[in-house]
């Protein structure tokens, strides 16, 4: 009993912290889940960035002969074999991640500071400035998610741009939630009241204090939000609404583009696919495992 | 109980009416603007002022859009350029499909979720309970379209056993009174027809119930945690009670409260998910229709059907919220 | 007031030598009863007092069979009524929990199921314990809310939880408790988380209603204040061990370990001169030594002699049982006075 009291004890000084704590770190590092995750981004991230050099052919031109009938699948010189274009298969997924780490970085920034100055507004001014603020993320979250990103990709016309603006603004609503929810508890917590009592200014007071400390939340919620802008980007190109170029070896499009040919090349379809699954699974263990470090209540 | 009802109802007036605005000015800023986005580029000068009539684009924009809800009011949503036929006439042909396919997706998360969180909690710690929660994780994140590929590829492709296209073999004699493609074989006396249809309905039901299940999964199992360590449970417990009692009666009675929530919220992603998983099992549903909608640049069965869905996701959360006020006494008699 | 005189009577429960120990994956392990022993006689009061963290609500859940089965080693032997509950198949003990043996806990803003309806959670116990159909259970719940003490019973069947006050849950549970006139009653700081006020009426009504069914109670608490009125015999614990026993009277006339005349010293007493002020006891439950290097008392004791340490005092004395190698003298007073 008294060890678990003790544990609240060595813990607690964290909770309040608003960086990531030495003792979040070290629970982070003996996190089987954290380091698969680690891993997983790190893999996913360095193929991004090196994707020139690492893929053995261009992308976007033919390598070989291909029919519709007779594609020829894995060998030693292409890996994952030739796509319905007689593309290098291999080399296509590599580029893939270059582009969809772009859309889901992209994406992700812009949403998050388009939600996070909802969520600022009104955590900070509070009274008619929230309640207008709410009612708008109210509306945005009363259309599901793929549909409101559906609308925007199509209003702005199809294209890598609309996709990420799309992507973004759905995911406004919830960084706008969150800063929010975040802001209107600190504001009740003692060290607010104590720096308001010695007459810091309020714009003082939001900016050194609260949204610092709002901070860590933010945080664990984007690297979750980067795995679903992932996957929702795969979606969109799934549906035809991402970049007409057929050069540009998008995940999703490459897995709309091969899926009839289930019985002639199952595989053409599942190499993107586990991509996809890879990059999203990658943010979502890592997301998990940072909320579950940095807040203790999770912890289970 | 009366009033919060009333006042729930109250707080969804100005969100469908933001909503409402925020599709009108959505078609007013589409590429080529609405008289060419709703009509298309090669629409006949005659649709074009049928069109401008119906919007009264002529004037001003806040007569307009009185016009247009009146007009949505009405049941007049437009006219699809694809198929040439009223959006909501489409609209209730399609959406029954779709009802059928969402229901099995959650009876599927619903009845596998709640007993696989139930026993992962109860053998906390377990590999039963770290199984479930890696498996949920990594439900959570694989996209829709790919787990149907996958399903396609290894019940259909490699093992033959269920199909993968449709609502219906197509060489099935089958009457369709509803729409609803299992009770219609029901009510037709066609079991055959029924069993047929619900064997459709298995692999696009997984594969769009697996991220609703995954949520079932987290969300009962961390309920459950939370209730078994309750001193209610203990007292019953101490009671002697049977074991099945003290399960239903005291854990999962009110484990099972917050799952009541996440099943309201999931409706919006079954509706959002069903647009890739129809896709995917070429399911001739609502998403199926929309997905085909979208590569035909059919503007105003996009705005029907975006603003039919909200409306069906508030609702949905609405009755949500009233069936929890029921089962929750501290809602119901506050 | 009953004889005390646990001796001439066959007892109801033998606890015998019980010990239960915490195991936590790299962690030492926590032994937080060690080897304790004492018996309940028929209609017997027997006091169970401490401070929190002393072991003896996990006695009492030791007893009754309900601590979590994973991380949890129990030794020794519990035997009521000659029967051993420790070895029992879990769905024999069900059949006993609730019948011959109840519990009452200490928290009854939690300890009732906000969701079920009062009337449920008690009749539960009387459907499955004594057979009766839905209709007769409700009849004899409302007979029970009333002998407990809550007016208007009918209507406080049909009501929830947060619909009570926390007296009347209490009551409620206790109602539950006594629903099938179990042989053995056990409280656990049944007043501690209710007003001052309603605490003395909680005690009356247990007090009143274990005398009318001759039903033995455990009464778990950490103040003595509680004991004095109800009790025949009382346990002191500290640390997991008992460390003196007597009946109720010379205890408090007589308190020979320490820790009880520390206890005792910081109960507020009517027959006190005025102007000495209550004396706590230095220190805090977490200043302990581990028994096997001698007396856990010793860092907090003001009787400490170098005889505490390494080795722990026995629990000697048949009527009077003391674990102490320095006890307190009769004539050295419970309380120092402090002049103020």
């Amino acid at each position: 009993m008294s060890l678990s009291q003790a544990e609240t004890v060595a813990v607690a000084p964290e909770e309040t912290g608003g960086s990531l704590g030495r003792d979040a770190w070290r629970r982070l590092r003996r996190n089987p889940v954290a380091i698969a995750g680690a891993l997983l981004v790190t893999l996913f991230v360095v193929v991004a960035l090196l994707a020139p050099w690492l893929a053995p052919y261009p992308p976007d031109k033919p390598v070989g002969q291909v029919t519709p009938v007779s594609i020829p699948g894995p060998s030693a010189e292409h890996w994952f074999g030739l796509d319905d274009l007689g593309r290098d298969e291999f080399t296509r997924v590599l580029w893939g991640a270059r582009w969809s780490l772009v859309i889901g970085v992209v994406s992700l920034l812009l949403g998050m500071a388009g939600g996070l100055l909802l969520g600022l507004l009104a955590g900070a001014f509070g009274g008619w400035v929230d309640g207008v603020v709410m009612r708008v993320v109210d509306m945005m979250l009363s259309v599901p998610g793929l549909l409101f990103a559906i609308g925007v990709a199509a209003m702005l016309g199809s294209g890598l741009d609309a996709v990420m603006i799309a992507i973004a603004v759905v995911n406004m609503p919830i960084f706008a939630r969150l800063l929010r929810g975040q802001m209107l508890a600190q504001r009740r917590s003692d060290y607010v009241l104590a720096a308001t009592s010695v007459g810091v200014r309020r714009r003082r007071i939001v900016l050194g204090h609260i949204l610092p400390n709002s901070l860590t939340p933010v945080i664990v919620q984007g690297t979750l939000t980067l795995a679903t802008a992932i996957v929702d980007a795969a979606g969109l190109a799934f549906l035809g609404l991402s970049s007409n170029d057929p050069s540009i070896p998008e995940w999703g499009r490459m897995l709309a583009d091969t899926q009839r040919y289930l019985s002639s090349a199952p595989l053409l379809a599942v190499f993107p696919g586990l991509a996809i699954v890879i990059a999203a699974l990658g943010f979502t263990l890592l997301g998990e495992s940072l909320r579950e470090a940095l807040d203790p209540k999770y912890r289970r | 109980m009366l009033r919060f009802v009333v006042r729930r109802l109250a707080l969804l007036v100005p969100i469908l009416v933001g909503l409402s605005i925020l599709l009108f000015l959505w078609v007013r800023a589409l590429p080529g603007g609405p008289a060419e986005a709703l009509l298309g580029e090669r629409a006949t000068p005659e649709a074009v002022e049928r069109v401008q009539r119906l919007y009264g684009l002529d004037r001003p924009w806040y007569e307009q859009y009185l016009r247009w809800v009146g007009n949505v009011l009405r049941g007049d949503l437009g006219v699809s350029t694809r198929t040439q036929h009223p959006v909501l006439e489409e609209l209730l042909r399609t959406f029954p499909a779709t009802v059928e396919l969402a229901l099995t997706a959650m009876i599927f998360a619903v009845g596998v979720g709640v007993p696989l969180g139930y026993f992962a909690a109860r053998r906390h710690g377990t590999w039963l309970d770290h199984a479930s929660v890696a498996g949920s994780l990594f439900g959570i994140t694989i996209p829709v379209f790919f787990l149907g590929y996958m399903l396609k590829f290894a019940f259909a492709e490699k093992l033959g056993i269920l199909p993968t296209a449709g609502r219906q073999d197509p060489l099935m004699d089958a009457e369709h009174p509803t729409g609803f493609y299992v009770l219609d074989g029901l009510v037709t006396g066609n079991p055959e027809a029924a069993l047929d249809a619900l064997a459709h309905l298995i692999l696009p039901g997984i594969a769009l119930g697996t991220i609703p299940l995954a949520i079932v999964v987290r969300i009962t199992r961390a309920s459950v945690l939370d209730v078994l360590h309750e001193d209610y449970v203990r007292t019953a417990e101490a009671k002697g009670l049977r074991p099945a009692t003290i399960r239903g009666r005291h854990v999962l009675r009110n484990a099972l409260l917050p799952v009541v929530t996440i099943v309201g919220l999931q409706v919006g992603l079954l509706l959002g998910g069903a647009v890739l998983t129809e896709t995917v099992f070429a399911f001739p549903g609502f998403g199926k229709f929309m997905a085909d909608s979208i590569t035909a640049r059919d503007y105003a069965v996009l705005q029907g059907f975006i603003l039919f869905t909200a409306v069906i996701f508030v609702l949905v959360n609405l009755l949500v919220d009233i069936a929890y006020g029921l089962i929750d006494p501290r809602v119901r008699t506050a | 007031m009953r004889p005390v005189n646990p001796a001439s009577r066959g007892s109801l429960l033998e606890v015998e030598d019980l010990s239960v120990v915490f195991r936590q994956r790299g962690r030492a392990d926590v032994r937080a009863v060690d080897g304790v022993s004492f018996s309940v006689s028929p209609g017997e009061t027997v006091g169970l007092v401490g401070e929190s963290g002393c072991g003896k609500s996990v006695t009492s859940l030791a007893i009754m069979g309900l601590l979590p089965k994973r991380g949890v080693r129990v030794e020794g032997g519990v035997s009521f009524d000659g029967t051993d509950l420790l070895s029992l198949p879990p769905d024999k003990l069900r059949l006993l929990r609730g019948r011959d043996l109840a519990i009452v806990f200490q928290d009854p803003m939690t300890s009732l199921n906000p969701v079920v309806p009062i009337g449920t959670q008690v009749t539960e116990v009387l459907t499955r314990h004594r057979g009766l159909s839905n209709g007769e259970a409700r009849e004899e719940a409302a007979d029970l809310l009333r002998r407990v003490g809550i007016p208007d019973p009918s209507r406080r069947l049909r009501e929830y939880p947060h619909q009570l006050s926390g007296g009347m849950r209490q009551r409620a549970l206790i109602a539950a408790a006594l629903a099938c006139r179990p042989r053995l009653l056990i409280a656990d700081e049944p007043t501690t988380a209710l007003d001052v006020t309603i605490q003395a009426q909680i005690l009356e009504l247990l007090k009143t209603l274990v005398a009318e069914s001759g039903t033995a109670l455990i009464l778990i608490t950490h103040d003595l204040g509680v004991v004095a009125g109800t009790c025949d015999t009382v346990h002191v614990m500290y640390g997991g061990r008992i460390v003196e026993r007597a009946p109720r009277h010379e205890l408090f006339a007589e308190p020979r370990h320490p820790y009880t005349g520390g206890l005792l010293a910081s109960v507020p007493r009517l027959d006190q001169p005025r102007g000495v002020r209550l004396q706590p006891i230095e220190g805090s439950p977490r200043d302990v030594i581990p028994w096997a290097r001698g007396c856990a008392f010793a860092p907090r004791c003001p009787n400490r002699v170098e005889e505490c340490t390494p080795v722990a005092p026995e629990l000697l004395g048949d009527r009077h049982g003391l674990r102490c190698v320095n006890p307190l003298r009769s004539d050295q007073p419970a309380t120092k006075a402090v002049p103020r």
